[in-house]
């Protein structure tokens, strides 16, 4: 059976065995082959390296130190990325003859509209409302009791994937009819309080906002964690001079505390923003981007793997570049203004 | 649910960013912030209220979830997780054991082991290449250095989806890899290269220079150089990398959807925990379970190393 399918592939250049393995033992036994393979590839650079001695061989020891990395950057990035741009020119299929055709369906079509308007939707609110409680509960649990614990409990989903966070909150969505005992956390509450049941993954544009909130949870834990460090960096002096001229507490957060972590609440948003452009996991585990609920990211993988359009795909794929690209310059610009 | 210790939290960055008089000193003073005024002085009890508010807000979805791994399949269909507490006979490990137990068609174990299996290598052979390129770029003279550092800086904001559709077929076609760990083990190293060279680079460039030239004085080479002085110095800057990778790799559902689809040989548990999301979406005795064995071992690890992470945080380090 799977001689077939082997068959269609070209002889690789790793020979079979080290490619794959059925048995536990086998899988581990490729994992430490792969590591030695690497630690060995890292000893004979080093070995090489040494090779060169003097003023010339000194220039030529730094290009074997940075060969690697450059090769399989270029080889797995600049090169991948310039085939993509290509194939984004060439039609839904990515062999046709170069037309705009992708770009144009990208906003003419109104399936894929509602996925940039999604996608406008989320960049606007994560980052807001992250930054926002996140700055927050960084000034309310500062200096607290107990704000190591308290911070943790922010902090932690950080560590859950995308797909564990969709899973955990498809929970508090889980829809039952009102007349029947609520599983739920949210219908629980709308059913105490007298309210419908919602359907609220399925809803339209409900749907897309309680989507939202899930990102929201991930990244406020961030934005706590770097704004809490800029707070705490503000030197003492400033604040005690401007108690005694008798600044009031809001236009002492307004005139002393907010310009001075301006700088990282900058990057909070525009890495937030990034991140949020590019979210795919929560979607995918939570609609499977249906009940118009898809984002760019989404649409990227169900046209290029699902939908056989890669030209689509691909042409989806320059979008996210395209519009990540003007938040670093800003980012950039920024920290320079403050350098 | 959490067993911090109080030197490994977020605070811990403030010996970096500000001068603190050592704690020995003023054993009990708390400092005075701006925004601490400003929270004191909307009385407090708003305060602590609000900030209470927004902690349980954080972490009651995550504890209903667990609670309902716990407890009877016909349980949690009937009722909500609140009621556990009330009804001690319906908690059980039975969800566990399935979701554990090999070979069948509702196991994990198989896909938690290719996880692990796909999160070592790929963890690791990044730090070995970006701690070579992060050395020449930061102490090696050698033509056109500058640029291809700032090129290398620069694909950080590519967005990995770009080089996904024709990485595939470099892959399947050229390579002959399929559906291996090989193409995941590739892409996630390739993906990670140019953030792990600019974290450790930024590092390496604050280590005195005297160091190397004292060293270069007693005729060591550059070899020498990198293992027996950068190497040991370098630990935070390669744990701070290393704890980011390693959440990335393990928590990654894009790049291995893509690479291995669903192959059960091969496919790590996120993929599948997805899939079952997808098509048992009611099935929850099973989807909380799998979930809290795939968060597991980043939570416990992410604890652990904390101090690192939010080091690595501040210094810049965040990819996508």
């Amino acid at each position: 059976m799977t001689a077939n399918v082997l068959g269609a592939v070209p002889a690789g250049i790793i020979p079979e065995p080290l490619l794959r393995a059925e048995s536990v033992a086998g899988k581990f036994f490729l994992m430490f082959f792969a590591i030695a393979f690497f630690a060995a590839v890292f000893g004979l650079v080093l070995f090489l390296a040494s090779l060169f001695r003097g003023r010339t061989g000194e220039k030529w020891q730094g290009v074997v130190f940075v060969g690697p990395t450059l090769l399989l950057v270029g080889i797995g990035l600049v090169y991948p990325a310039i085939l993509t741009i290509n194939q984004s020119f060439k039609g839904r299929s990515g062999e046709d003859a170069y037309t705009l055709s992708n770009y144009t369906a990208m906003f003419t079509q109104p399936e894929l509209l509602l996925v940039l308007r999604n996608t406008a939707l989320w960049v606007i609110l994560v980052p807001l409302l992250a930054t926002s409680i996140g700055l927050l509960y960084a000034i309310l649990v500062d200096r607290a009791r107990g704000e190591a614990f308290a911070k943790a409990l922010i902090f932690l989903p950080m560590a859950i994937s995308m797909v564990g966070a969709g899973i955990i909150w498809k929970f508090v969505y889980q829809y039952k009819q009102t007349s029947r005992p609520q599983i739920g956390l949210l219908n629980a509450i709308l059913k105490a309080l007298g309210f419908e049941t919602q359907q609220f993954l399925i809803n339209a544009p409900l749907n897309t906002f309680m989507l939202i909130i899930v990102m929201v949870w991930i990244q406020a834990g961030f934005a706590m964690t770097v704004l809490s460090a800029a707070i705490k960096a503000i030197p003492d002096d400033i604040i005690e001079a401007a108690k005694l001229d008798g600044v009031q507490t809001f236009k002492m957060f307004r005139f002393i505390t907010l310009p001075s972590i301006r700088a990282a609440l900058v990057v909070v948003v525009t890495t937030i923003g990034i991140g949020t452009l590019k979210v795919f996991d929560i979607v995918r585990t939570m609609t499977g981007g249906q009940f118009d609920t898809s984002v760019v990211a989404n649409e990227f993988y169900v046209q290029s793997f699902r939908a056989n359009a890669p030209g689509l795909g691909a042409a989806l794929a320059v979008l996210l570049f395209v519009l990540v690209v003007p938040i670093v310059v800003y980012n950039i610009v920024q920290m320079r203004k403050e350098a | 649910m959490s067993t911090l210790q109080p030197a490994a939290l977020p605070e811990s960055v403030n010996d970096k960013t500000i001068a603190e008089p050592p704690e020995s000193v003023k054993p009990r003073r708390r400092r005075k912030t701006a925004a601490g005024e400003a929270a004191r002085a909307i009385s407090s009890p708003w305060a602590s209220g609000t900030a209470i508010v927004i902690a349980i807000l954080w972490t009651i979805p995550t504890f209903g979830l667990l609670v309902t791994s716990f407890r009877e399949q016909r349980a949690i269909n009937t009722s909500g997780w609140w009621t556990a507490f009330g009804d001690p006979s319906a908690w059980t490990l039975e969800n566990y054991r399935q979701a554990l137990a090999p070979g069948t068609s509702a196991s994990l174990s198989q896909y938690f082991i290719n996880t692990v299996v796909i999160t070592i290598p790929a963890v690791m052979l990044p730090i070995f290449l970006a701690t070579l390129a992060a050395y020449a770029f930061a102490w090696m003279p050698f033509p056109g250095r500058d640029a291809l550092f700032v090129a290398v800086f620069a694909l950080q904001i590519v967005p990995l989806q770009v080089a996904l559709i024709p990485l595939l077929s470099i892959y399947t076609e050229r390579l002959g890899f399929g559906a291996s760990y090989w193409s995941v083990w590739l892409s996630h190293t390739i993906f990670a290269l140019p953030l792990a060279t600019f974290l450790i680079h930024n590092f390496m460039r604050e280590l005195p220079g005297e160091l190397m030239e004292a060293a270069r004085v007693d005729g060591a080479g550059h070899v020498t150089i990198f293992f027996k002085i950068l190497l040991p110095l370098l630990t935070p800057a390669i744990a701070a990398f290393g704890i980011f990778q390693f959440l990335w790799v393990w928590n990654d559902l894009l790049v291995s959807l893509v690479f291995l689809g669903g192959t059960p040989d091969v496919a790590p548990i996120t993929v599948r925990v997805a899939e079952l999301s997808g098509s048992r979406g009611s099935a929850w005795y099973l989807l909380s379970a799998g979930a809290f064995i795939a968060m597991i071992v980043p939570v416990v690890v992410f604890l652990a190393l904390q101090r690192y992470f939010v080091r690595g945080l501040l210094a810049g380090g965040l990819k996508g």
